[in-house]
């Protein structure tokens, strides 16, 4: 337990930390035509984690944020196989992406695409494995 | 699979129900079930002499791999018959014999048994086998039955040890044949005997034709003890006897001279295999003989009796080669040689393997082997002394027993040595008859010290472990076949000479033979006073001197100094080679992952360098390069700085700094070339890593943290500066050697068309060349599950201990 007070830190983390994750998730979002991606997204994600972590302590940002992260990187791994291996079903070679434009009643016409679900399981793998070692080696006595 | 295929394997696969038998009948000897199939099988094979008398031989073939030409085919010929006849027929004797010798109370029998047929069936197999691999198959099968045999009584160190010896040398003589056998292959096209036999006058000049003979000839001497790979014999005699009569004084030593004689149509004509065989021969003769005499073990003394009588046998074929040379001579003087060893070959089997068995008895009815303490023995087993009289005279060369005769031709082959006008034999041939006549002197004084010092003499009951009495008749039996065997030779010594001695010559010397004519062999035991009469007059009336006057002049072999000894130089040999190979691997493996580190940069410096000034690779050409800018010179100055820095740096942490200051410099340089993901992805990791090394930092021991920087030493800057200019080197190559366009265009054009995207980087990596992204966070997830393993795995096991 942390007995140092850190009022001005945990305050400006509070704040920071919306930036930060909305940051990730542009970066992670905008990759197919900017720089960016899932492995950039998820490695900044994993640092707003940290900056909480530190601000905190291991059982708080636990209670806040309950996540399993080893099942975070199996998630991120299912999702990148599955998308992969989604392509056979339609008599296409492993890792065949698909993507086109679709209306949605809200959002209008956006254009998906499968290689989208492939870097979201990247993300989630950079994320768990990032904060699994960091976490672990945290936990250390 | 033809019925002769089956009794070649039918030890073999009686081998396979002793086990059971033994189990099943505790109160029978296991032996009696052995019996019968040797029986049977000399029977059997006796069938065939009408055969090969007729100058007929019998192939059988039995399709093992004919892709490559190995096909188990079994030829039945004179030679193969004299072995195989011999095989079966002591064969059979010696487990009438171990019946009697080994009890079924104290002894594994099972194993025994098992063994001893494993061994039968592998010499069938050796003796009968026209295919060379399937030959070889066989000889490393009693190469390996024997070292079972020999260590039969396990529990003793000197079983093993003798064991392990004969194992060696046998085995490194049988895988030189085997390189024989593939360079013969290389020759002729054909692993057959048959086969080869008829190419041999093509290879005659081949240049792989003396390593070939070389090899082969390397092979029988060792499993034959000829000198100086006699040694393993004499402490072969840790087996029980009847192994010892069995395995090496009849059968297996004598597989070595098969090979000898089965290839003399091969390579006979060669001046090297004449001199090798003939030359070796008969110092092994001499030595063997010579050693005998000092010996007080009576199993030592028969060993190098054994390994001399091998010699004589030997040498006798490497005469007889000699007659190839005189095919016009219609009376071919030379081919007594071959006569005389095959006659030998015969005699020495029956009267050696009565001996050992006599000597099995006194060891059984004393409790002791050893000369100094046995004597008198005369009046408690008269049988015995009866027969180990008419073995060891037969040995002696003495009438009226069959070693007179072979001694007789053996003193023929050798004076007619003189006569032959080739390969030098005229000049150095000398040499033979001489040696001949000084080892037979040498034999007669061991045959009789045999005899008399255990047979006749004093009394010594003090020294003996039981009250000797005669052997059981069971066990007699054996060694009285033999030994009539001995005397019915000498008395009709043809019976043997043209339906077994003739058929084996023609083997031997197939071309000496005109089609449809036969050897005639004719053994004579009176030739008139001639020159062998007044040699083995002259064997008698000094051996007779010399034993009488043996303590006197035993001190000769106190001359010779132990540490030449060949034992003394086997068993350095193998002490050396384990200390030798032990210091060279911990001179090198010495644990400390520096050396290891030092080893693999020094072989990647000389490997790369060495191929890139061989193949004359290293090529500059600067037409491709781009120009440098202010910012790229300035920032690659920074980090030469900064590398160079963490070398001369004394604290850890100032490293670890420097190290992150480096990484985010490379970032920059990504960010200057145009690679915004690359830079970002940079900066994070670098981060983290930072982050990393600091937790190791501050984890580190309080005990021997020291801070201080780093030692130099010469060897590793002369190694890291070489790799670092060979990798410049090679680089500059590769860029100055660009052989094609870059498939990048591809990529430029696509994107947008074939993936919608327009981050290029990231739809090669999720789209183009999603697979490898996929295995690299893989690699990720282990790596964090690897960690997380190791951290808590770690605790578990701390509070369990």
């Amino acid at each position: 337990m942390r007995t140092t007070n850190n009022v001005i830190l945990q305050t400006s983390i509070k704040i920071l930390l919306f930036f930060i994750v909305l940051y990730s998730v542009y970066i992670f979002t905008a990759g197919h035509y900017y720089p960016g991606g899932g492995f950039i997204g998820g490695l900044m994600t994993a640092g707003a984690i940290v900056l909480l972590l530190i601000a905190y302590d291991i059982k708080t940002v636990a209670k806040i944020l309950p996540v399993n992260y080893r099942i975070l990187t199996a998630v991120g791994l299912i999702f990148a196989i599955g998308t992969s291996a989604g392509a056979l079903l339609f008599n296409v070679p492993f890792l065949t992406h698909a993507f086109g434009h679709v209306v949605i009643p809200v959002l209008g016409d956006i254009s998906l695409h499968t290689a989208t679900l492939f870097d979201l399981g990247v993300y989630f793998v950079v994320v768990g494995v990032t904060m699994t070692i960091i976490q672990t080696i945290g936990e250390d006595e | 699979m033809s019925l002769l295929h089956l009794a070649i394997i039918s030890p073999l696969l009686l081998a396979i129900f002793i086990p059971m038998l033994y189990k099943a009948f505790r109160n029978i000897h296991t032996g009696w079930f052995v019996l019968p199939l040797p029986i049977l099988l000399f029977s059997y094979l006796l069938t065939y002499l009408s055969a090969t008398t007729n100058q007929q031989t019998v192939a059988e073939t039995l399709n093992w791999i004919p892709s490559l030409g190995i096909n188990f085919t079994a030829k039945v010929d004179g030679l193969g018959l004299l072995f195989a006849l011999l095989i079966t027929g002591i064969g059979s004797l010696v487990v009438l014999y171990s019946i009697y010798y080994l009890g079924k109370e104290k002894e594994k029998l099972g194993n025994f048994y098992v063994y001893l047929l494993m061994f039968m069936g592998a010499m069938l197999g050796v003796v009968l086998s026209d295919n060379l691999i399937v030959m070889y198959g066989f000889w490393e099968l009693t190469s390996f039955s024997s070292f079972l045999l020999i260590g039969y009584w396990y529990h003793r160190e000197k079983s093993r040890y003798g064991a392990q010896k004969s194992m060696m040398i046998t085995v490194f003589g049988g895988l030189a044949m085997l390189g024989g056998i593939i360079l013969l292959y290389n020759m002729t096209g054909s692993f057959s005997i048959t086969e080869i036999v008829s190419q041999s006058g093509d290879i005659f000049n081949h240049p792989l034709f003396v390593p070939a003979l070389l090899c082969i000839l390397l092979g029988a001497f060792t499993k034959s003890a000829q000198f100086p790979f006699h040694i393993w014999l004499p402490d072969a005699m840790e087996a029980p006897t009847p192994v010892s009569a069995y395995l090496h004084s009849a059968t297996m030593v004598k597989a070595g001279i098969y090979l000898v004689a089965r290839l003399t149509p091969v390579f006979g004509e060669s001046p090297v295999w004449l001199w090798l065989i003939a030359g070796f021969g008969i110092v092994t003769l001499f030595w063997g003989s010579f050693s005998a005499v000092k010996q007080t073990d009576l199993k030592a003394i028969l060993a190098f009796s054994t390994v001399s009588q091998l010699g004589m046998i030997m040498s006798m074929l490497g005469i007889g080669a000699a007659a190839l040379h005189y095919e016009t001579l219609d009376d071919n003087i030379f081919t007594v040689a071959t006569t005389a060893a095959i006659f030998h070959l015969i005699n020495h089997a029956t009267f050696k393997g009565s001996l050992f068995m006599v000597v099995g008895i006194v060891d059984h009815e004393t409790g002791t082997r050893d000369i100094r303490k046995l004597g008198g023995l005369m009046n408690f087993m008269p049988i015995t002394f009866t027969l180990s009289i008419i073995g060891a005279f037969s040995m002696a060369g003495l009438p009226p027993f069959n070693g007179f005769l072979s001694k007789e031709m053996f003193f023929t082959a050798m004076v007619r040595v003189l006569e032959l006008d080739i390969f030098s034999l005229d000049t150095f041939g000398i040499l033979f008859p001489v040696l001949a006549w000084i080892a037979s002197i040498f034999t007669f004084i061991y045959s009789m010290i045999l005899v008399f010092k255990t047979f006749t003499g004093k009394y010594q009951p003090e020294k003996l472990d039981k009250k000797p009495h005669e052997a059981p008749f069971g066990m007699l039996i054996s060694p009285i076949i033999l030994a009539s065997l001995v005397l019915i030779i000498f008395f009709f010594p043809n019976l043997l000479s043209q339906s077994i001695i003739a058929p084996a010559m023609a083997s031997i010397l197939p071309s000496l033979l005109e089609t449809g004519k036969e050897f005639i062999v004719h053994i004579y035991f009176w030739h008139g006073f001639t020159i062998e009469l007044f040699m083995t007059f002259g064997v008698i009336v000094l051996g007779v001197l010399l034993y009488l006057t043996k303590d006197k002049w035993k001190k000769v072999y106190g001359l010779f100094p132990e540490k030449l000894a060949l034992n003394k130089a086997y068993d350095g040999i193998l002490a050396g080679m384990q200390s030798g190979s032990y210091r060279l691997t911990s001179s090198y493996m010495n644990g400390s992952i520096r050396s290891y580190l030092v080893y693999i940069f020094g072989f990647f410096i000389l490997i790369l360098g060495t191929s890139l000034f061989a193949k004359g690779a290293f090529k500059m050409d600067t037409s491709n390069v781009a120009s440098i800018g202010i910012y790229e010179l300035l920032l690659a100055i920074f980090i030469v700085i900064g590398t160079v820095s963490i070398l001369f740096s004394k604290s850890r942490l100032a490293s670890i700094i420097i190290l992150g200051a480096v990484g985010y410099m490379v970032s920059l340089f990504y960010a200057i070339f145009r690679a915004p993901d690359l830079a970002l992805t940079q900066l994070t990791i670098e981060t983290i890593s930072v982050a990393l090394f600091l937790v190791c930092f501050y984890h580190l021991p309080e005990l021997k943290k020291e801070e201080a920087g780093m030692s130099f030493k010469l060897t590793n800057a002369v190694i890291s500066v070489g790799v670092g200019a060979i990798v410049t080197l090679i680089a500059l190559s590769a860029h100055s050697n660009k052989l094609f366009d870059s498939i990048s265009k591809y990529y430029v054009e696509n994107t947008y068309t074939e993936a919608a995207g327009k981050n290029m980087v990231n739809v090669i990596l999720v789209d183009f060349r999603g697979f490898d992204t996929l295995f690299e966070i893989t690699v990720l997830a282990i790596a964090s599950l690897g960690i997380y393993g190791m951290i808590k795995l770690r605790s578990t096991r701390r509070k369990e201990g």
